[in-house]
């Protein structure tokens, strides 16, 4: 269905390519919208106004690229807001039980738990062979279901938690917050990977065209599995930065994040139907998604407005990816056949 | 997917009796009746009201949603569209209208909501996956525009009551009236008519359904309109039945509806399953979660149940139809299968 960006008619120049760059079309929005929620109220560009941005960014980018890992094999996983719940939940109880423990460690653990999330994902839609929706449908309310089962009603709050871990949410190193840099270093490691290591391009081939690349001599059933794995940690990590962050977790933390992160990832060009996409359009995708809620705030529109505005953004993203899908294969069609 | 192949030597009714809907049939029976006789309070007549009730708005929705899954689409936007006719017919009620309008208002609202998916999904050929969760989000949003977080509740007593209401006070609701009808229209259609056999036409191979001379993409928008239509209902009697127009009514519901599909023997590649399964699979559904609720298990846990329930109805038909695979080869075989070959036909 969609054609990869890296297919496309080949760049003229780097100002061209740039034009040409699905992530460009967000790159604008962001802009207009933060020149106009500015010009409405200048406290939008305020430092803490901009930290309220990046820190809530941060946490929704490292969930955004791990589904953008997920989407390019043309899998899609459902379940990272309630692997983020369980996560939070977990790394808060071992925190409440071990107040001496480092921050590394509580992140260690935090990746642990969505790790095997994943795994059970990754597991179930390899061996089973069933559509990774069906299956992380169920992982959503399944984990949830651990998630409340556990906490039973239950709630950690900031003054159980160790003031080193609350400091990790709250504190920056040269001005960058703690949270920032760790999604930056995901969404890098990531990006580098995807874009140039052979397993990373892998996966692309497996979203492009499962088949061709099994015939390829492609580990398609490891290669999923990995991908769910690296989602799950991602939802994970996600997890320990949200207990960083606002440090009360309850069972329902993270609930309906899901729809958030698979908006970012789609809204910021990764394909539903794989094979399409970056960890830096799914990021900027996360960053829209949070700039818009905190414009509305700003701007003293209803906050309900927010979710018809994600749904909306939705549709728009995938006509779009479908026109552009459409006008690369006539462009395509147009040109000689060695393309 | 090769388990629709008789093996020859079978009569037919076995093999009938051996496929997944047939059990899913069987082991509702079981559970019902299991639960009647074990967990307290569960067989009485009131609690089969509730359970009846409690089922309602599913299997409403799950009707279309067959039709929709087995040409291989589907529609994650159900729940919103429940909750915004909620909604808007709360605002109605509020700006004064008759309830008598509000209601065929919100069922066409829920119409022209599942046309606005199957615009998407068919003239502008777009995954239904991706669609149905930006309508997800976009329904859900509007029903909050619409009418905040408050809630609507003063509807007019003879309606709330009669929705609540049993046939001569018995344990038989009385909106089950409606629902068998409708059951049975869309049973027919599904399984008597042009129009079924299109629907698994379409499900099973879209392209050999066009040569065929099927208009899957006229087909399929219908579906969406009247899966919309009947959310729509759904949503008007989820709001007569609790007497509350609420935007969040619902919430999270296309799980149950999917996974109930699902249960009931409907592929999720398309192309397969019967509208007796898919009941079964609502009524299996909802008796287990009241089963489970009578016995003090809280509704967070119900949803453990819920979704391993649809991971384990995708799994298992595709673990049962992989074994026969296996022992069909074996069986054609010399008595020593070599474990090579196998490896190598995994699809």
């Amino acid at each position: 269905m969609a054609v990869p960006r890296e297919l496309a008619p080949t760049r003229k120049s780097l100002l061209g390519g740039l034009f040409r760059a699905r992530e460009s079309g967000i790159v604008l929005a962001l802009v207009v919208l933060v020149a106009f929620t500015a010009t409405q109220n200048p406290r939008f560009l305020s430092g803490q106004s901009i930290r309220d941005i990046l820190l809530g960014t941060a946490i929704l980018a490292v969930l955004a690229v791990g589904q953008a890992v997920v989407m390019i094999t043309r899998n899609i996983d459902l379940s990272v807001g309630s692997v983020l719940g369980l996560s939070a939940f977990a790394v808060g109880t071992l925190l409440r039980g071990n107040p001496g423990l480092p921050v590394v460690v509580a992140l260690l653990a935090g990746l642990a738990v969505g790790a095997v999330c994943g795994l059970v994902n990754g597991a179930v839609v390899r061996f089973g062979q069933v559509p990774a929706l069906v299956v992380t449908l169920g992982t959503l309310y399944a984990f949830r279901g651990v998630s409340y089962f556990w906490a039973g009603g239950q709630q950690i709050n900031a003054d159980q938690l160790p003031g080193s871990f609350l400091g990790f949410g709250d504190s920056a190193v040269l001005g960058v917050p703690w949270l920032v840099l760790i999604a930056v270093v995901v969404m890098v490691v990531a990006g580098v990977v995807l874009r140039n290591y052979r397993g990373g391009r892998e996966l692309y081939a497996m979203g492009s065209s499962p088949q061709a690349a099994r015939l390829a001599g492609i580990k398609v059933g490891r290669n999923t599995t990995v991908a769910f794995l690296v989602s799950g940690a991602l939802a994970g990590l996600a997890g320990v930065l949200f207990a960083a962050r606002f440090g009360t977790v309850d069972a329902a933390a993270g609930t309906g994040y899901e729809l958030n992160v698979v908006a970012a990832a789609v809204v910021g060009g990764v394909a539903v139907f794989g094979g399409s996409g970056s960890v830096w359009g799914a990021s900027l995708g996360a960053l829209l998604l949070t700039v818009i809620g905190s414009a509305l705030a700003v701007l003293d529109i209803n906050q309900f407005w927010q979710q018809a505005i994600v749904g909306a953004l939705i549709l728009l993203a995938i006509g779009a990816d479908r026109l552009v899908a459409v006008r690369v294969a006539q462009a395509l069609k147009k040109k000689d056949s060695h393309v | 997917m090769s388990d629709a192949v008789v093996p020859r030597g079978r009569p037919a009714w076995l093999s009938r009796l051996a496929s997944w809907d047939a059990a899913v049939i069987l082991v509702t029976i079981v559970v019902l009746l299991v639960a009647s006789g074990v967990v307290d309070n569960f067989g009485t007549g009131r609690n089969y009201t509730f359970l009846l009730l409690d089922l309602l708005p599913i299997a409403l929705i799950a009707l279309p949603m067959t039709f929709i899954i087995v040409t291989g689409e589907i529609d994650l936007s159900v729940a919103s569209t429940l909750g915004l006719t909620s909604a808007v017919m709360g605002s109605l009620w509020n700006a004064g209208l008759t309830i008598e309008s509000i209601i065929p208002i919100s069922i066409v609202l829920g119409a022209i909501l599942g046309a606005v998916n199957g615009f998407f999904v068919t003239m502008l050929k777009l995954p239904s996956l991706a669609v149905t969760i930006g309508t997800m989000a976009l329904y859900r949003g509007l029903a909050f525009v619409v009418l905040g977080d408050g809630a609507v509740a003063d509807f007019p007593r003879a309606y709330t009551s009669w929705v609540t209401g049993t046939l001569g006070g018995g344990p038989i609701p009385n909106v089950l009236v409606p629902l068998a009808v409708l059951a049975v229209v869309f049973g027919v259609v599904l399984h008597a008519t042009p129009i079924g056999r299109a629907v698994f036409a379409a499900g099973a191979s879209e392209q050999a359904a066009r040569f065929a001379g099927v208009r899957t993409g006229r087909l399929k928008f219908w579906l969406y309109v009247v899966c919309g239509a009947m959310s729509g209902l759904a949503g008007v009697l989820w709001t007569l039945r609790y007497s509350s127009a609420r935007a969040d009514n619902g919430f999270g519901m296309e799980l149950a509806v999917v996974a109930a599909v699902l249960l009931g023997g409907v592929s999720i590649f398309g192309g397969k399953g019967t509208l007796p399964g898919v009941l079964a699979g609502v009524v299996l559904l909802a008796g287990l979660q009241n089963a489970l609720r009578l016995q003090d298990v809280s509704n967070e846990a119900l949803n453990i149940v819920t979704g391993v329930l649809l991971i384990v109805s995708v799994l298992l038909p595709n673990i049962v139809s992989s074994a026969r695979a296996a022992l069909r080869r074996r069986r054609r075989r010399s008595p020593s299968p070599d474990p090579g070959a196998l490896a190598g036909i995994e699809q």
